[in-house]
């Protein structure tokens, strides 16, 4: 259960996080506490929209999916299913990750503290995905 | 099953907490007051534009004009301002070949965007526009981090010797609210979506420019005389 847990949590941060991004980007909050400044050159590029997104939406759409399917998960009889989606989601973020810590790195040229964090969180749910199923596969054998 | 049931409780109790905490935190941010704010969608009187068409540099005879619309708040702005900007200056302003006027264009997300440009207006009262817009600029990492961006401009223009009871009652007043709405208003209008964006005889250029692309730009409007 403390696999289903953390993910929960982890959701939650992330949905408080790209929550934040958005509201900022929509004007709701004045300006990001970010450091460098780095947030708002990344929030403001070209490359902060996706298919016609934000992508601060994205990460809240995502999350709260991530968050939904956590909770389903921790409920009396839950199965696999709820925790392998929330694995096939995460992956599907940490590759999304993958790509706009790329274009940070090497097309703004500026780094999101805010969207490290967010990075960090979804690679972690995706692990915390797997380590689930692969006890529940143990718990199976043995 | 009893100790089960009693993680969960905790669990989901821990959980709840934590929702309320960033709900109320989130709530927070969306809701804390500056201590100046200028108005955003005023109606433009027009007394509000008489006259004004942006900040003007450079010689009334340049054979070039270039119109930038500008966000204080912008980071590639606050770089062509604080890198291009000087070279451009020198190469193309100060030579007699361009004429350079700025149009504010304060994008929703930036809260400080028309505070900023508020200030400059007020300085310009004073004379003294390009020193408190190059002092914005320049200051732009400061003051965008802060929660108010108001003492920060004052400190500036404390710093470029206006007289502050002035700058204060200009600032405290919106006085040129309008004159900054009929501005963004006018971008809106020529097709203006993102910032910076020059506006070169009718033709719009968005994006990332530098002072070589620029000097390029002005050498195929206004070709240089041979020496």
């Amino acid at each position: 259960m403390i696999y289903r847990m953390s993910a929960a949590f982890l959701s939650l941060a992330g949905l408080f996080i790209s929550g934040y991004l958005y509201l900022y980007k929509i004007g709701r909050i004045g300006s990001l506490a970010c450091g460098t400044g780095g947030c708002e050159t990344v929030q403001l590029s070209s490359w902060s929209r996706f298919a016609g997104l934000e992508v601060s939406l994205i990460g809240v759409l995502g999350y709260a999916c991530l968050l939904a399917m956590s909770l389903v998960s921790l409920q009396p009889g839950a199965r696999q299913r709820p925790i392998q989606a929330i694995a096939v989601a995460a992956g599907i973020g940490v590759v999304f990750t993958l790509y706009l810590t790329y274009l940070e790195l090497f097309i703004i040229h500026a780094i999101c503290r805010w969207c490290v964090a967010s990075g960090v969180i979804i690679v972690a749910i995706f692990v915390a995905a797997l380590l689930d199923q692969r006890r529940q596969r143990r718990t199976r054998v043995s | 099953m009893a100790a089960n049931q009693a993680g969960m409780k905790r669990f989901y109790a821990a959980f709840g907490a934590a929702a309320v905490i960033g709900l109320g935190v989130l709530a927070y941010l969306t809701t804390r007051p500056q201590t100046v704010s200028i108005p955003a969608n005023v109606t433009v009187q027009p007394s509000d534009t008489s006259g004004f068409r942006g900040y003007l540099k450079g010689s009334p005879d340049a054979p070039v004009e270039i119109t930038e619309f500008a966000d204080y708040q912008c980071p590639f702005c606050q770089t062509f301002a604080t890198l291009q900007m000087p070279t451009i200056e020198e190469r193309l302003i100060n030579t007699g070949r361009l004429r350079w006027r700025y149009r504010d264009f304060p994008l929703q997300q930036h809260s400080f965007s028309r505070l900023a440009a508020h200030s400059a207006a007020c300085a310009d009262e004073q004379g003294k526009y390009w020193e408190q817009h190059n002092r914005i600029y320049e200051g732009q990492a400061e003051w965008a981090a802060t929660r108010d961006a108001g003492p920060v401009f004052r400190r500036y223009a404390q710093a470029g010797g206006l007289d502050l009871g002035r700058y204060d009652a200009c600032m405290k007043a919106g006085k040129y609210a309008g004159r900054i709405q009929a501005s963004l208003d006018e971008g809106v209008q020529v097709g203006v979506n993102s910032t910076p964006t020059l506006l070169v005889g009718g033709k719009l250029y968005r994006g990332r420019f530098d002072s070589d692309a620029i000097t390029k730009l002005v050498d195929s409007l206004a070709p240089r005389r041979a020496q």
